[in-house]
């Protein structure tokens, strides 16, 4: 069995970019703000936040389209500042992916290489294997008006990676996408990635993409870093509110931590009940506010009390969302806070026998949430 | 589809207005241009007389010619005055587009908020009478007019500079009025181009130079020959301009057209210069529609 690939748990890894305490002003408004980040070679990272949160802007610093106000972006230790984005061994691939209308597909994507200076013989070689690559090959002669949005976006591809940058930068490059065609769309891009080796740098709002395609993810917010870990350490283990809320669904009950030992913490929730045990790593100091974030699916409802559970409170279903392979069901407690609590639909929903305003419990495991203190 | 009536009649109003207003008018001018010029009223046999029956019609149609036409082509005058026109509209269109590129682009570069008010300026100038604007430049440009002082008063000049009566006046005359016809087709093409390509076009290794050539420019190809057209066509037959600014030197088919019609009053060898003149327009306006035809299929 081969190791994960992690570089960045690699204290001896050196990182191919390296983005040094980069803030970026536009007059009064700072839209990045003082951000430090190492991407590594051959990773797929994704940068992922809701709109306006700077990503679009840390993204453009790479391409070299905007100068950082403050700090430094290192490639392979060497300063980018003053290199313009025509000399930058990055690529980008737009939004609107950009492609030059009076251009066939084959005179898109040898563009750069002309620009170059790259021989022609060579040139017409890597277009060909690039277009065979994103199977492009029989619109080689078309316009981008004769294509599909799909095949659109793959010429985008092909146009960026032909040059073989060192890294490649992808502007929410599944948008313009139906869904059907961004999930497919998700899987030859990391097939491509993987194929080539190149840096994929991905910026997206969409963290369902964001999860499905990265290796790590860097999650934004207000230009500042709220995270940057593995999509399933995001979802898993938040370290903020923000987090577990942007990433996924989630239920977070405030309380006061009651008590706590080497295994967990206790935290007063609500008058009248009991305190929920919440198994935590990083103990939080006696008295202060804290947050239990619990992910949908680990939170089980039952009709009845249930045995043996190590928290259970008692609520109505307010709301039954039916997913098709799942039902999400929304239950108030007593003091009107709401939980969600997700039930996997394999034997059928009917089967659970729970519906609107009946009196239920909602119940799960100590070790299922995480305590957040921020 | 089938039409009803009044559908029948909405689309036979333009044919209409088509057939009294231009089609009658050109056969009236080809009918006068096959005939001889006569001292009577109006000046050119063979009139043409319903009351003689079929033996007056044919009269009428044995006695047209194509000698005015003939005349045309032999007498080195005229051939001179179409080439002369040909040669005066196409270096002004280019001068035009020079100019009104480098303004359109300018344009398309401006801030936002302030584009529709510069558009407007572009504009302006069409709310006076084109008469009177053309007129203005015979004050700028006359010996002891705007120009001449200001030249002589920086110093610039040790004597005034004779431009007005000769073809530079007519050719800034041209251009100046023609300016806002070449400026908002290339503008509309500047304007709508999608910024991203430019960043696209440096992100692949293009310098800026580069990528106008490459891009921005085959991108507003279409802008640019409508307005190329827009300024030709006209440019060829103008007559008011090379009249007002020009000088003996500057020969226009315009103009030859004017002095046969009211100095000579040969109306019928004014009528051939003017059938000729037509035909040698058609090819541009062709080509003309043709691209516009072609642009509305790609887009």
């Amino acid at each position: 069995m081969t190791a994960p690939f992690a570089p960045w748990a690699d204290p001896a890894a050196s990182p191919l970019i390296e983005i040094r305490d980069v803030t970026k002003r536009f007059g009064a408004f700072e839209a990045v703000k003082s951000l430090s980040l190492n991407i590594y070679e051959r990773e797929f990272f994704a940068i992922l936040g809701p709109s306006g949160c700077g990503k679009t802007t840390l993204m453009r610093m790479l391409a070299g389209f905007e100068t950082p106000s403050e700090g430094a972006i290192l490639l392979d230790g060497e300063d980018l500042s003053p290199v313009p984005p025509a000399k930058r061994p990055v690529n980008m691939m737009f939004q609107s992916y950009a492609l030059f209308p009076h251009l066939t597909v084959e005179k898109n994507i040898a563009f750069g290489l002309k620009r170059e200076g790259t021989p022609s013989g060579e040139i017409a070689e890597r277009v060909t294997d690039i277009m065979r690559l994103v199977q492009l090959t029989d619109f080689a002669r078309r316009k981008p008006d004769q294509l599909s949005g799909g095949q659109r976006q793959r010429v985008a591809l092909a146009r960026a990676l032909v040059k073989r940058p060192r890294l490649l930068l992808l502007d929410e490059p599944l948008g313009a996408l139906d869904k059907k065609l961004r999930q497919e769309t998700q899987f030859e891009l990391m097939n491509i990635q993987e194929t080539l080796g190149t840096t994929f740098v991905i910026v997206t709002h969409d963290q369902e993409e964001a999860m499905t395609v990265s290796s790590r993810i860097a999650v934004m917010r207000a230009g500042e870093l709220a995270q940057v870990a593995t999509p399933a350490d995001l979802y898993e283990r938040p370290e903020s509110r923000f987090v577990a809320d942007f990433i996924g669904e989630v239920t977070i009950l405030e309380g006061r931590v009651s008590g706590a030992d080497a295994v967990g913490a206790t935290l007063s929730a609500m008058e009248g009940a009991p305190d929920l045990r919440v198994a935590t790593d990083t103990l939080p100091p006696l008295g202060e506010t804290a947050w239990l974030a619990l992910r949908p699916e680990t939170v089980t409802i039952t009709p009845d009390r249930p045995e043996g559970a190590d928290n259970a409170l008692p609520g109505t279903v307010l709301d039954i969302a039916y997913l098709g392979n799942l039902s999400t069901y929304h239950v108030a407690l007593a003091d009107g806070r709401v939980v969600k609590a997700q039930e996997s639909n394999r034997f059928g929903a009917n089967r659970r026998g729970i519906t609107w305003e009946d009196a239920v419990w909602v119940s799960w495991e100590e070790d299922a949430g995480v305590l957040l203190q921020a | 589809m089938t039409r009803t009536p009044g559908q029948r009649l909405l689309v036979a109003l333009p044919y209409l207005w088509l057939l009294v207003l231009f089609l009658a008018p050109f056969l009236i001018v080809l009918k006068i241009s096959l005939s001889d010029l006569a001292v009577a009223r109006p000046p050119y046999m063979p009139q043409f007389d319903l009351s003689e029956g079929w033996a007056g019609v044919a009269a009428f149609v044995d006695a047209l010619d194509v000698e005015n036409y003939v005349f045309l082509a032999e007498d080195s005058l005229y051939i001179n005055a179409y080439l002369s026109s040909l040669r005066i509209a196409a270096i002004s269109t280019v001068i035009t587009l020079l100019i009104g590129y480098a303004i359109a682009y300018a344009l398309a570069r401006a801030p936002r908020r302030w584009r529709p008010t510069l558009v407007m300026l572009v504009i302006l100038p069409f709310w006076t009478s084109f008469l009177i604007r053309v007129y203005a430049w015979i004050g700028i440009l006359k010996t002891e007019g705007l120009l001449n002082q200001a030249l002589l008063s920086v110093g610039l000049i040790g004597e005034p500079l004779t431009i007005l009566n000769t073809n530079t006046a007519v050719y800034i005359g041209i251009v100046y009025s023609y300016l806002p016809f070449m400026v908002l087709p290339v503008y509309a093409t500047l304007e709508k181009m999608d910024e991203s390509l430019l960043e696209a076009a440096a992100d692949l290794g293009s310098s800026r130079l580069a990528a106008f050539f490459l891009v921005t420019l085959p991108l507003s190809l279409p802008g640019v020959l409508a307005g190329c057209f827009l300024v030709f066509i006209p440019a060829i037959g103008e007559f008011v301009i090379p009249d007002l600014l020009g000088g003996s030197e500057t020969l226009m088919i315009g103009k030859t057209l004017w002095v046969e019609f009211f100095n000579n009053r040969d109306w019928p060898l004014a009528s051939a210069v003017a059938i000729v003149l037509l035909a040698l327009l058609i090819v541009p306006i062709v080509l003309f529609q043709r691209q516009q035809m072609r642009q509305e299929i790609g887009t």
